[in-house]
C-alpha cells in the first residue's frame, strides 16, 4: 500500500522499546551515548525525551561495569536493555556476558532469571577496519545460556525487540550497521519496510522464508539476506529458482525450516559475513548433513568472510565480503549451469 | 590570545619556531585529511587532532631518542610529532600500499618500529596496559627509556586503566600516563561520565603523583613533560599528566555535533588556540617576522600537499596482501 508507514530498523527498535517501557516500569535502557545522542546508530532515539534520565541513562565507557551491573539489576527484578556500541568491543566485557549473564540462571538452579537485552551493532563494508567491522555471530551463538537474534528488516526488528523484552532470558540483539538506515552508512532499501503501529512479537527461534524457490536454498541472516534476495532475482532471470531463508535467530536455531527447505531444493548455500571457519556457516551445513544427506544433490557451499582480520582498504575489504554475484556464481555451480567466463 | 604572557623561559627562539612548525604541520595535515575524507578518498571513521596539537608537540620535546609512545585512534598528531613520514600516514588514511600498514590498518591502526610508535588502537583504553608492558620491558632491560601512554578523558573510565595504574606503581614502571582531557568522549561531556573533576587525582589512590597541565600552552606542556620524564628516569615509577585540551572538530568525521554549542568551540578557537599562542610569542618576542612565519606556512603546505599527492598516487594494495602479515614467519 502506498501510504503504509515504513520505518528503518533503528526506528523500529526504538519504537518497540518505547512501547514496552510504557507498560513495563522495570524496563530501563543504558549504554554509551544512548540517551542524549539517541544512540550512535539511532536505535534509542526519542527514549530520553519520553522516559527521562532515570530510565534512559548514558554510561561512562566502562563496559565491564555497566554490563555486569545490568546482570545484577536483571537478577533483582529489572529488565535492562544495554548497548555494546560495536560487537567488536565485546572483548573488554565478555566475562560479564558469557560467564555471568549467560550462566547465572543455570548456576542458581533456576532461582534467578537474567531477563535482559544486550544490543550490539555488527558488520562492515564502510572501511572501518578490523576492530569495528566484525559480525562475531558465531562467537555469541556458540556459548549456551543466551539467545541470539539479528533482524534483516524493520518489521522483524520491532517484533524481535518486543519478544526479547518479554523473554525471561538474556537476549543478544545484533543489528547490522548497513541496515540501520543511517545515511552515512549507506542504505539498504529492503530493510525499510512497513511496520504496524501496535505492539507485536516475532517469535525468537523461528526463521522466515524470505523468498520461495525450488532449486537452491540460500540461508543467511541480517545483511546476508539482502545479498541472497538480490542473487535470487538475478538467478530467476537465468532460470534458477532460489529459496531464501532468513534465520532471524541464531539461538535457538530453527533447524526444521532449514532442513525442510533443503529437502525441497536439494542444494544449500550459506551466506555469512562472519569468519569462515568454526562459525554459523559450518553449523548450518552440519544441521543439514547430520540429518538428511540423501536430500543433497550437491555438496553445500558457504560464502563467508575469509579467516583474516578485516582490512581497512576498501578494495581488500570488498573483495572479502559476501555479495550477490558470489552467491549467483555458487548457485550456478551447484545447479550445474556453466559459470559465465 | 595576547592576554597570555609569554613565559618562554624553558625554550629558545629556535625551539619556539620548531613548535610552531610542528603544530602547524599537524593542523594542516588534519585539515587536508578532512578534505580528502569529504572527497570520499578516506573511508571509515577519521578522528582529527585539531585543537590538541600542543599536547603531543610539547611532550615530544621532553623525550629522548628511544623513548616510546602509544595512543588511541586519534593518532595522526602523535605520528607526525614523533617524526613519522606524513606521506606514509596520509597513504594509510587512503588505504594505499604506501601507507604505514599497507592499507590494512587505516586511520586508527598504524605503527613505526623506527620511531618507537606502538599504535594506533581502536578499543578505548586498550593501549594503557600495553604502554605499561613497554615500560616493563624497558625497565627489565634497564635501558633508561620512558614510555608515553596517551589516552582520553573517556578512556579514563575503563577498568583496565586502574589495573594498570596499580601494577605500574607496584613495579615502579617508567611510564608517563598522559590523559588528553579534551572534555568530551564522543557526545558525552566529561562531567556526565566522570565522578571526579580532576582525573589525575585518581592516581593518588595508587601512590602515583600527577598534575593538571594547560594543554593549550605548549611551553607548559613541555615543562610538565620534563618533570614527569625526570621522575620516571630517576627510577621513581609512573607519573600522570592530565593535559586539559579541546578538540575543535567532531569526535570523528560523522559527528552530529549536538552535544555542545558552536559558541563554546568558537570561544576556544579564538581565545585559547595553541598555534596562535606560539605565533604571538614569536612575533611579540621578535623571534620571527610575519614574513618568516609565512615562509614556514608555505613550507608546511608543500609537505602536506605532497603527502596528499602521494596518498592518491600510491597504488591500492593488491588482493594478495590480504593474506600476508596474519602470522609472522616461523624461522
Ligand atoms: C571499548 C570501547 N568502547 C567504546 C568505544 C567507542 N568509542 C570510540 S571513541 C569513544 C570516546 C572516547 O573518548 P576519549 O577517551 O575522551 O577520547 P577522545 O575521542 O576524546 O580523544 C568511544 C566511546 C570503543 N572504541 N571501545
Ligand atoms: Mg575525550
Amino acid at each position: 500500500m502506498e501510504n503504509e508507514r515504513k520505518l528503518t530498523i533503528a526506528r523500529a527498535m526504538a519504537e518497540a522499546t518505547a512501547q514496552e517501557m510504557r507498560i513495563d516500569p522495570s524496563v530501563f535502557v543504558m549504554g554509551e551515548d544512548i540517551a542524549e545522542l539517541g544512540g550512535v546508530f539511532g536505535n534509542t532515539r526519542g527514549l530520553l525525551e519520553e522516559f527521562g534520565k532515570e530510565r534512559v541513562r548514558d554510561t561512562p565507557i566502562s563496559e565491564t561495569g555497566f554490563i555486569g551491573a545490568a546482570v545484577g539489576a536483571a537478577q533483582d527484578g529489572m529488565k535492562p536493555v544495554v548497548e555494546l556500541m560495536f560487537v567488536d568491543f565485546f572483548g573488554v566485557c565478555f566475562d560479564a556476558i558469557y560467564n555471568l549473564m549467560a550462566k547465572n540462571t543455570y548456576f542458581s538452579g533456576g532461582k534467578f532469571n537474567v531477563p535482559m537485552v544486550l544490543m550490539t551493532s555488527t558488520g562492515g563494508g564502510y572501511s572501518d577496519a578490523g576492530q569495528h567491522s566484525q559480525c562475531l555471530y558465531g562467537s555469541f551463538a556458540h556459548l549456551p545460556g543466551m539467545k541470539v537474534v539479528s533482524p534483516s528488516n524493520a518489521y522483524d526488528a520491532k517484533g524481535l525487540m518486543t519478544a526479547a523484552l518479554r523473554d525471561p532470558n538474556p537476549v543478544i540483539y545484533m543489528y547490522h550497521k548497513g541496515l540501520q538506515g543511517m545515511g552515512w552508512l549507506g542504505t539498504e532499501a529492503g530493510a525499510i519496510v512497513h511496520v504496524p503501529e501496535e505492539s507485536y512479537e516475532v517469535e525468537i527461534g523461528k526463521a522466515a522464508i524470505a523468498r520461495e524457490g525450488r532449486d537452491v536454498t540460500i540461508v543467511s541472516i541480517a545483511q546476508g539476506v539482502h545479498h541472497g534476495l538480490k542473487a535470487a532475482d538475478k538467478l530467476a532471470e537465468q532460470g534458477i529458482s532460489a529459496e531464501v531463508v532468513d534465520l532471524r535467530s541464531l539461538v535457538p536455531l530453527d533447524r526444521d525450516t532449514i532442513r525442510a527447505s533443503v529437502a525441497k531444493t536439494g542444494r544449500l548455500i550459506v551466506v555469512d559475513e562472519d569468519y569462515h571457519s568454526y562459525g554459523v556457516s559450518g553449523e548450518i551445513i552440519a544441521t543439514v548433513t547430520e540429518s538428511n544427506m540423501a536430500d543433497l544433490k550437491a555438496a553445500p557451499k558457504r560464502i563467508a568472510y575469509p579467516d583474516v582480520p578485516i582490512p581497512f582498504a576498501r578494495v581488500m575489504e570488498q573483495h572479502c565480503l559476501p555479495n550477490a554475484d558470489k552467491i549467483v556464481a555458487a548457485a550456478r555451480d551447484l545447479c550445474g549451469a556453466p559459470v559465465p567466463a | 590570545m595576547a592576554a597570555r604572557k609569554p613565559k618562554a623561559s624553558n625554550v629558545s627562539a629556535d625551539e619556539l619556531t620548531q613548535f610552531y612548525r610542528d603544530m602547524l604541520l599537524i593542523r594542516r595535515f588534519e585539515e587536508k585529511a578532512g578534505q580528502l575524507y569529504g572527497m570520499g578518498l578516506i573511508g571509515g571513521f577519521c578522528h582529527l587532532y585539531i585543537g590538541q596539537e600542543a599536547v603531543v608537540v610539547g611532550l615530544e620535546a621532553a623525550t629522548e631518542e628511544g623513548d616510546k609512545r602509544i595512543t588511541s585512534y586519534r593518532d595522526h598528531g602523535h605520528m607526525l610529532a614523533c617524526g613519522m613520514d606524513p606521506n606514509g600516514v596520509m597513504a594509510e588514511l587512503t588505504g594505499r600500499i604506501g601507507g604505514y600498514s599497507k592499507g590494512k590498518g587505516g586511520s586508527m591502526h598504524m605503527f613505526s618500529a623506527e620511531k618507537h610508535f606502538y599504535g594506533g588502537h581502536g578499543i578505548v583504553g586498550a593501549q594503557v596496559p600495553i604502554g605499561a608492558g613497554l615500560a616493563f620491558a624497558d625497565k627489565y632491560k634497564d635501558n633508561g627509556r620512558v614510555t608515553f601512554t596517551y589516552f582520553g578523558d573517556g578512556a579514563a573510565n575503563q577498568g583496565q586503566v586502574y589495573e594498570t595504574f596499580n601494577m605500574a606503581a607496584l613495579w615502579d614502571l617508567p611510564v608517563v600516563f598522559v590523559i588528553e582531557n579534551n572534555q568530551y568522549a564522543m557526545g558525552t561531556a566529561m562531567k556526565r561520565s566522570t565522578s571526579t573533576p580532576d582525573i589525575y587525582t585518581r592516581g593518588e589512590a595508587f601512590g602515583i603523583p600527577g598534575e593538571a597541565v594547560d594543554g593549550m600552552d605548549v611551553l607548559a606542556v613541555k615543562a610538565a613533560g620534563e618533570k614527569a620524564v625526570a621522575h620516571c628516569r630517576a627510577g621513581k615509577g609512573p607519573y600522570i599528566l592530565e593535559v586539559k585540551t579541546y578538540r575543535y572538530r567532531g569526535h570523528s568525521m560523522s559527528d552530529p555535533a549536538k552535544y555542545r554549542t558552536r559558541e563554546e568551540v568558537q570561544k576556544m578557537r579564538e581565545e585559547r588556540d595553541p598555534i596562535d599562542h606560539v605565533r604571538d610569542l614569536l612575533l611579540t618576542g621578535k623571534h620571527a617576522t610575519e614574513d618568516d612565519l609565512k615562509a614556514i606556512d608555505k613550507e608546511i603546505k608543500a609537505i602536506v600537499n605532497a603527502s596528499a599527492d602521494f596518498s592518491r598516487e600510491s597504488p591500492e594494495p593488491p588482493v594478495d596482501e590480504l593474506y600476508t602479515d596474519i602470522y609472522a614467519e616461523v624461522s
